[in-house]
């Protein structure tokens, strides 16, 4: 289709606009990208004040840790397959080969495989084999850009980051499965239910999806501590303290995250037309039934972009973990403040950063995967609700 | 749907958030009116040190304290009224403060600093959200639809990242001599030290905040935009309106119900300012009122944590999200009456 000519636009315009969004794309990106470069420096290059001298790190190339251009080239010609295989082939292989026919255990598969065999291939594979071309072929095989991963070896290995890394993902997992469940029947009892009761449970979710979560906390916290006195006359001596336990935190997390996966579970499900139900019905399911075999197959979708933003929250949460959760069983945002309020040296900086880093690329990998999912997630709030 | 089908259907999430959300509301209101401390009492204490002739004994009284059985401290809660609000609002400091209009001394009562930052954050973000998300969403629409996927894929970046870690990378670019650093100072020819001082810290805490929002406002109205009527945009062509005009009377008008919901979110959220305190390390300068109460939810030096003075600041906090929601609650309610 041509546009007519009256809604062309000025060369000028076209040209300010797409300086305008060149910008805004350099602005998004540079902080998030900036920080992964600076992760592979020495700590004098990472702090230096002249960027080049960031990007290529002359102290740490003199160090003898760098890249040569085959490096390079090797290393974005494998990142472009990968990422070139999750956009087009990763839902195609989900759909064919996810276990007992469920879609989201496929998912979830499919993106712990996929990851675990980027990972192989990229640090498992490649840096021996280009270890011996690198001696052969000289000039080309020489480093030209600096770069360690001693912060990151630092940072899971010494630190035990992996202990924070595995206690995210216990909260994380809780949290998306628990609220997903009790989302979707709620969420579906609500788009059906035309009643007065309905609407009054949806504002009060709204209320309650404004609350500060320090609010909240502050109600957590004496009777969490106390549970062990609390519970004993109902449990006895089994009776647990709550505070520090992941499965509180997740029950917490979970109930503060209610209101907003209710809302926007409820305007997927509103999509779904009535006479899908009806038809059900007809047939001789109960209500549950209908929910179950009938709706909930075709509510995909909605599941999978609720998952995600619960999977956000749990992920991104600091405030909830940090004051509910006791050393041990801390989690990675917390945990990365640790590094922060110790910053004696630069190199502790540098770690701080790499932890940093670690914590952002799975969700980076999420958004490349999911853009799709998200983007409808964002609209179908703003449109429906 | 009968209604013990819905309530079946309910009833999980209602028991999680009455649970976890409505109790916890009610026992921090109860808890602001009480305080647990400590039962200390007075004890005479004889020290005696080896002298000649007679050993030199001195006898005074200590606070200690009370130990139970098993040897932990014996704490006792008892009914303040409103003491602990007092506590938080300081309303003599205050009341003097202003009433001699010393902003500045307002502003060293840490509850009145917290408002003040959370409302200047709140207001000033919300405009810049709109006003850049609008932009990029309206570039957006205009640009090859080739690279609409890529634009929208770096953009949600910044709206997907954890909130700390947003907030410190922006400020490793900017510590001690960092690039940003060091090119603001050769641009402005001038020492520049971001992190001495409340309002630089303050600028950067916005600017994250809207670039970290602005693509959430920039994708619902690029959503919004896909359904903008043509023919009404021809028609308006056709009547000679310029390029800013259709803008302003056939395009804004169409994304005014976004534009107030990114604002609700924006408010709701915004209000809730934390994780920017934390991530610039800013409580130095600048704290905002859910930093407030969890400072004081924190442990401190000697492991208490001040529960009753927290609830206080909790409450207080309430109270402006409600005033904030009123309008949002009105406009429902109509709606729904409407609907009816």
């Amino acid at each position: 289709m041509s546009t007519a000519r009256a809604m062309q636009q000025p060369l000028l315009l076209k040209f300010s606009s797409g300086l305008f969004l060149a910008f805004w794309c350099l602005l998004a990106a540079f902080p998030i990208f900036w920080i992964a470069v600076m992760s592979f420096k020495e700590p004098v290059d990472a702090f230096a004040a002249n960027p080049l001298e960031v990007i290529f790190g002359p102290a740490t190339r003199a160090n003898g840790k760098g890249l040569s251009i085959i490096d390079i080239v090797a290393g974005i010609a494998v990142l472009w397959v990968f990422a070139r295989m999750a956009v087009n082939n990763l839902s195609g292989w989900v759909e064919r080969f996810a276990p007992l026919g469920q879609i989201w255990l496929g998912w979830i598969l499919g993106a712990l495989l996929f990851g675990l065999a980027f990972v192989l291939v990229m640090f498992g594979v490649l840096p021996p084999v280009l270890n011996v071309i690198n001696g052969l072929t000289g000039a080309l095989g020489t480093p030209v850009i600096g770069l360690s991963v001693e912060h990151y070896q630092a940072v899971w290995v010494e630190n035990a980051f992996y202990k924070n890394f595995i206690n995210s993902l216990i909260v994380t997992a809780g949290v998306v499965t628990i609220s997903l469940t009790v989302g979707t029947l709620a969420g579906y009892g609500l788009a059906r239910s035309g009643s007065s009761l309905a609407f009054w449970i949806l504002i009060i979710a709204l209320i309650f999806r404004a609350l500060p979560h320090s609010v909240l906390v502050a109600g957590y916290l004496p009777p969490f501590i106390n549970s062990a006195e609390l519970l004993e006359p109902f449990l006895g001596d089994a009776a647990p303290t709550l505070y520090g336990q992941p499965l509180a935190v997740i029950a917490v997390l979970v109930s503060i995250n209610q209101p907003f996966t209710i809302w926007m579970l409820r305007s997927f499900f509103q999509n779904i037309p009535n006479e899908l139900d009806e038809a059900a019905r007809v047939d001789g399911c109960t209500h549950f039934q209908a929910f179950r075999w009938v709706i909930m197959p075709v509510m995909w979708p909605g599941v999978i972009t609720t998952g995600l933003f619960s999977f956000l929250l749990a992920y991104n949460d600091y405030l909830v973990t940090a004051l509910l959760l006791d050393a041990q069983n801390q989690t990675m945002v917390p945990a990365i403040a640790g590094y922060f309020n110790r910053e004696t040296t630069t190199t502790d900086q540098v770690e701080a950063v790499a932890a940093a880093v670690s914590i952002t690329a799975p969700l980076f990998l999420l958004v490349m995967i999911f853009q799709r999912q998200i983007v409808s997630g964002l609209t179908a709030g703003a449109v429906k609700g | 749907m009968k209604f013990k089908t819905f309530a079946a259907f309910v009833a999980p999430s209602m028991v999680l958030m009455l649970l976890f959300i409505a109790t916890p509301l009610i026992s921090v209101f109860i808890q602001s009116f009480y305080v647990t401390q400590p039962i200390f009492e007075r004890v005479e204490v004889e020290t005696c040190t080896p002298g000649f002739p007679t050993q030199t004994c001195v006898t005074e009284t200590k606070t200690q304290p009370v130990l139970d059985a098993s040897g932990d401290v014996v704490t006792e809660t008892r009914y303040v009224g409103l003491e602990s609000y007092r506590n938080v609002l300081q309303p003599d400091r205050a009341y003097d403060a202003l009433s001699r209009f010393a902003i500045g001394e307002l502003l060293t009562i840490d509850f009145w600093k917290a408002l003040r930052f959370t409302l200047t954050f709140t207001f000033v973000t919300l405009p810049l959200v709109i006003i850049t998300g609008l932009a990029i969403a309206i570039c957006v629409n205009n640009a090859v639809k080739s690279i609409r996927g890529p634009i929208i894929f770096v953009s949600l970046l910044p709206f997907i990242i954890t909130p700390v870690i947003g907030a410190l990378s922006i400020r490793w670019l900017f510590i001690g001599d960092g690039i940003m650093t060091a090119f603001l100072e050769w641009w402005l020819d001038r020492d520049i030290a971001m992190f001495a001082q409340g309002w630089t810290i303050e600028l950067l805490m916005l600017f994250y905040r809207v670039w970290h929002v602005a693509p959430f406002a920039f994708v619902i109205f690029y959503a919004g935009l896909q359904t903008v009527n043509q023919d009404t945009l021809e028609s308006a062509v056709i009547d000679g309106a310029s390029r800013w005009e259709r803008l302003k009377y056939v395009v804004i008008p169409h994304l005014m119900p976004l534009i107030i919901f990114v604002s609700l979110i924006h408010l709701m959220d915004s209000y809730r300012v934390f994780e920017e305190i934390i991530g610039f390390s800013a409580q130095a300068h600048r704290i905002s009122l859910q930093f407030l109460t969890f400072d004081l939810l924190t442990p401190d030096d000697s492991g208490n944590r001040s529960i009753s003075r927290a609830s206080a600041s909790s409450m207080l906090t309430m109270i402006g999200i409600v005033i904030l929601l009123i309008p949002l609650l009105k406009r429902t309610w109509r709606d729904h009456r409407g609907n009816k």
